[in-house]
């Protein structure tokens, strides 16, 4: 026992990982899902009033009174120019660029009828929900939160509609009214059962404010997710290889190898060229067999994004591979370069959205993810193989990519002269 | 203690001159100053620690001296030509594990910058002249320690260079390997190669070097061929080993007294002539010191090391 515990205490990387991977982690988990008041992420929602009524205006404010929503009803100011309100095109646009993940659309007409019991009457508008189905909890909270709104919000209303419908189906409850009643009850429930057959597009027409929902990024995806997990899992494990083959710096120069190698003509800039196009072929390669095997067993169109793909790919295993040369120029030998990189690749993962989106995290954490390579890599291959959006669109995450690898790999070089003379 | 220079410095294989380098507070190299003649196989004789390596580790530019300058054929070391003259073979082994014999030599080929063929045929003569032929395909790990410290030289000589740094190469081997190793050595003299080689045994440095420099706490304490160096320590005398039965203070003292040197129980003392040993053997025994053994012997480079240093060789 006392020569284990002598060994852990003078093994630095055991003790990282043993005391301070676990609170590292538990402190991100315990702030994405803890449930801190004030970080509590609020979902973004486009609002599209076509209709100006009395009602739709009273429900779009109350539902910018919603503490979990953040309604926005035109795009943000353009150099200190008002930009003028969202459309329903100009809003299915910017859910499809992923301003948003959902987007109401509150037809002409809304405002006559705006809330319905029973059948639904086909001839009645109903508001248009548009999602990004990539974001599996943001359409659901804001269905959830219209219909809270209507009921809460418009008790008016809601009168009205019920004497409507009780003037309809009930009368005075003779035999004949009871029938009626029967009737309509029967109507519900068939509806409801047609509904749960249906499946969740049509399930808000049922309810006191009819919606409509429609997917407008990935409606003809085959799996919703596998294109976000490809990239995601794919980038936190181009990490580990990039780290790992940086790692062979540091095999070299324990064994004298690399002392040998600069004996001769190759200069250390030289050897950390030669290091670092070896960790962007091998990362590029890993991105091709992990996407090509989403393509051949989880149908993701591999070959119909390819150019997207190459542009990504090249940027992201270019991050990686300057990430892996800075783990291997900081650390002192191989057992050190282990506990290192597992416990910053893990904390990068983890901020960075490849063990879960990050969008279930709070804002202040998904702005800390942008530090990571991750969350610009995610995002870059999202918008490649999820929005379909063209080449010319990924180039902020092209730009902060090469940023990155361009200033790591300073930083390596930097910390490599060490290497270079006794 | 280098000879004097008569010889263009350009035409001059190596010239280091007054080469000073610091760790910290300790001095490893202290003012060498020595010249390489061409074809000479030039003896770095020392203990461990006594500043060889990081002499040959200035020279080859893998540390930056505080002061004095290296030149190889007239050229700066940390010239791309003096790279291409100098070929290093390091104490340790420094090779690709995973790699088979032929890829670690065409590595450090290309790392020399040769081109197809004559690495080519650079890679053919270095496995030859290491008996690796037949275990050129072999990866390293799979190797004999023998093996592999011949491999390592063949890996600094890829390029054929001109002067050859030799550091300890025969550390960790056999004795049959090392016999393989100095055949290797000799055939490289045999074809004219100007060589430095650093050990810290005597006999190596005995049999393969044409001067000798005795190295210790980074200065060159004594410079010459090994009858050179014998001559100027001793003279015409010659060495007598006294072993004690016992060996206490009033021992030490006596040796002492006598002119003598103690190391590890046994006493060294230089005589003139052989009768002397009678005077010895008498003094000790009215002295009351019982003698094991006792011989005589032509002194050594271990005895100049011992003469001039008061400590021996392997310290």
């Amino acid at each position: 026992m006392r020569t284990a515990l002598i060994g852990l205490r003078r093994d630095r990387g055991a003790l990282a990982l043993s005391f301070i991977l676990p609170i590292g982690f538990f402190s991100i988990f315990a702030v994405i899902f803890g449930g801190q008041r004030d970080t509590t992420p609020k979902i973004s929602v486009l609002v599209v009033d076509e209709d100006h009524s009395a009602a739709s205006q009273s429900l779009v404010r109350d539902l910018e009174r919603e503490g979990s929503l953040r309604v926005k009803t035109k795009p943000e100011p353009k150099q200190g120019t008002e930009q003028p309100e969202y459309t329903a095109a100009t809003a299915e646009a910017a859910v499809k660029a992923g301003t948003a993940p959902v987007a109401l659309i509150i037809p002409h007409g809304f405002g006559e009828n705006p809330i319905s019991f029973g059948a639904p009457n086909p001839n009645q508008p109903t508001i248009q929900l548009l999602k990004d189905s990539s974001d599996m909890i943001a359409p659901q909270v804001v269905a959830g939160l219209l219909q809270k709104v209507a009921m809460t919000s418009m008790p008016d209303t809601m009168a009205e509609q019920g004497l409507k419908y009780m003037d309809q189906y009930a009368g005075g409850f003779t035999a004949e009214q009871k029938q009626k009643i029967d009737a309509g009850l029967e109507k519900l429930r068939k509806r409801e059962s047609a509904d749960q057959q249906a499946g969740s597009a049509d399930s808000n027409r049922g309810m006191p404010i009819p919606v409509t929902t429609r997917d407008v990024v990935g409606e003809n995806k085959n799996n919703k997710m596998v294109s976000f997990y490809a990239a995601a899992i794919g980038v936190m494990f181009l990490l580990f290889t990039a780290s790992g083959a940086g790692g062979s710096l540091l095999d070299e120069a324990e064994s004298g190898t690399l002392d040998r190698v600069l004996s001769t003509r190759v200069t250390m800039g030289t050897l950390l060229a030669g290091k670092l196009c070896f960790c962007v072929l091998l990362a590029f390669a890993q991105l091709v067999l992990m996407f090509t095997w989403a393509w051949l067993v989880f149908k993701v169109d591999f070959p119909g994004h390819i150019p997207g793909f190459v542009i990504m790919g090249i940027s992201t295993a270019f991050a990686v591979g300057a990430f892996g040369m800075v783990l291997a120029s900081i650390c002192r030998t191989r057992a050190q370069l282990g506990p290192l990189s597992t416990l910053v690749i893990l904390l990068m993962s983890s901020i960075g959205g490849s063990m879960f989106p990050r969008y279930f995290m709070s804002e202040a954490m998904q702005k800390a993810g942008l530090l990571t390579i991750n969350a610009w890599a995610i995002d870059g291959f999202t918008k490649v193989f999820w929005r379909d959006e063209p080449i010319s669109h990924l180039w902020p995450q092209v730009l902060v990519l090469l940023a990155i690898g361009v200033v790591l790999s300073a930083i390596a070089r930097r910390l490599a002269r060490r290497w270079e003379y006794s | 203690m280098a000879a004097p220079v008569s010889i263009p410095s350009s035409l001059l294989p190596l010239r280091v001159d007054g080469l000073i380098k610091r760790f910290g507070t300790l001095t490893a190299v202290n003012g060498i100053t020595l010249e390489l003649q061409s074809g000479e196989c030039l003896g770095l004789l020392g203990p461990n620690g006594a500043g060889k390596s990081t002499l040959i580790r200035s020279i080859v530019g893998r540390v930056i001296p505080d002061a004095g300058l290296v030149t190889v054929f007239g050229d700066r070391a940390d010239s791309t030509g003096a790279r291409m003259a100098l070929g290093w073979v390091p104490q340790e082994l420094a090779l690709y594990p995973k790699l088979t014999c032929r890829e670690n030599l065409e590595s450090f080929g290309q790392y020399h910058g040769l081109p197809h063929d004559a690495l080519k045929t650079a890679l053919e003569w270095c496995l030859d002249w290491a008996a690796l032929t037949d275990r050129a395909q072999d990866p390293v790990k799979n190797l004999s320690g023998g093996m592999k410290r011949r491999l390592n030289m063949a890996a600094g000589l890829i390029h054929r260079p001109k002067v050859i740094l030799m550091d300890e190469p025969t550390v960790g081997v056999d004795p049959q390997a090392r016999n393989r190793i100095f055949e290797m050595i000799e055939q490289l003299r045999g074809e004219g190669v100007s060589m430095i080689y650093t050990t810290h045994y005597m006999e190596e440095a005995e049999r393969l070097c044409d001067r000798i420099a005795i190295i210790d706490h980074g200065r060159i304490i004594a410079f010459g061929t090994k009858d050179e160096l014998v001559r100027n320590a001793f003279a015409s005398r010659s060495e007598v080993l006294a072993r004690f039965a016992k060996v206490d203070d009033s021992v030490t003292i006596w040796v002492k007294d006598r002119g003598g040197v103690l190391e590890n129980g046994m006493a060294r003392f230089t005589i003139e002539h052989a009768n002397e040993i009678a005077g010895l053997l008498d003094s000790a025994s009215r002295a009351g010191h019982e003698l094991a053994d006792i011989s005589l012997r032509k002194p050594n480079l271990e005895s100049v090391f011992l003469h001039l240093t008061g400590r021996e060789l392997r310290d």
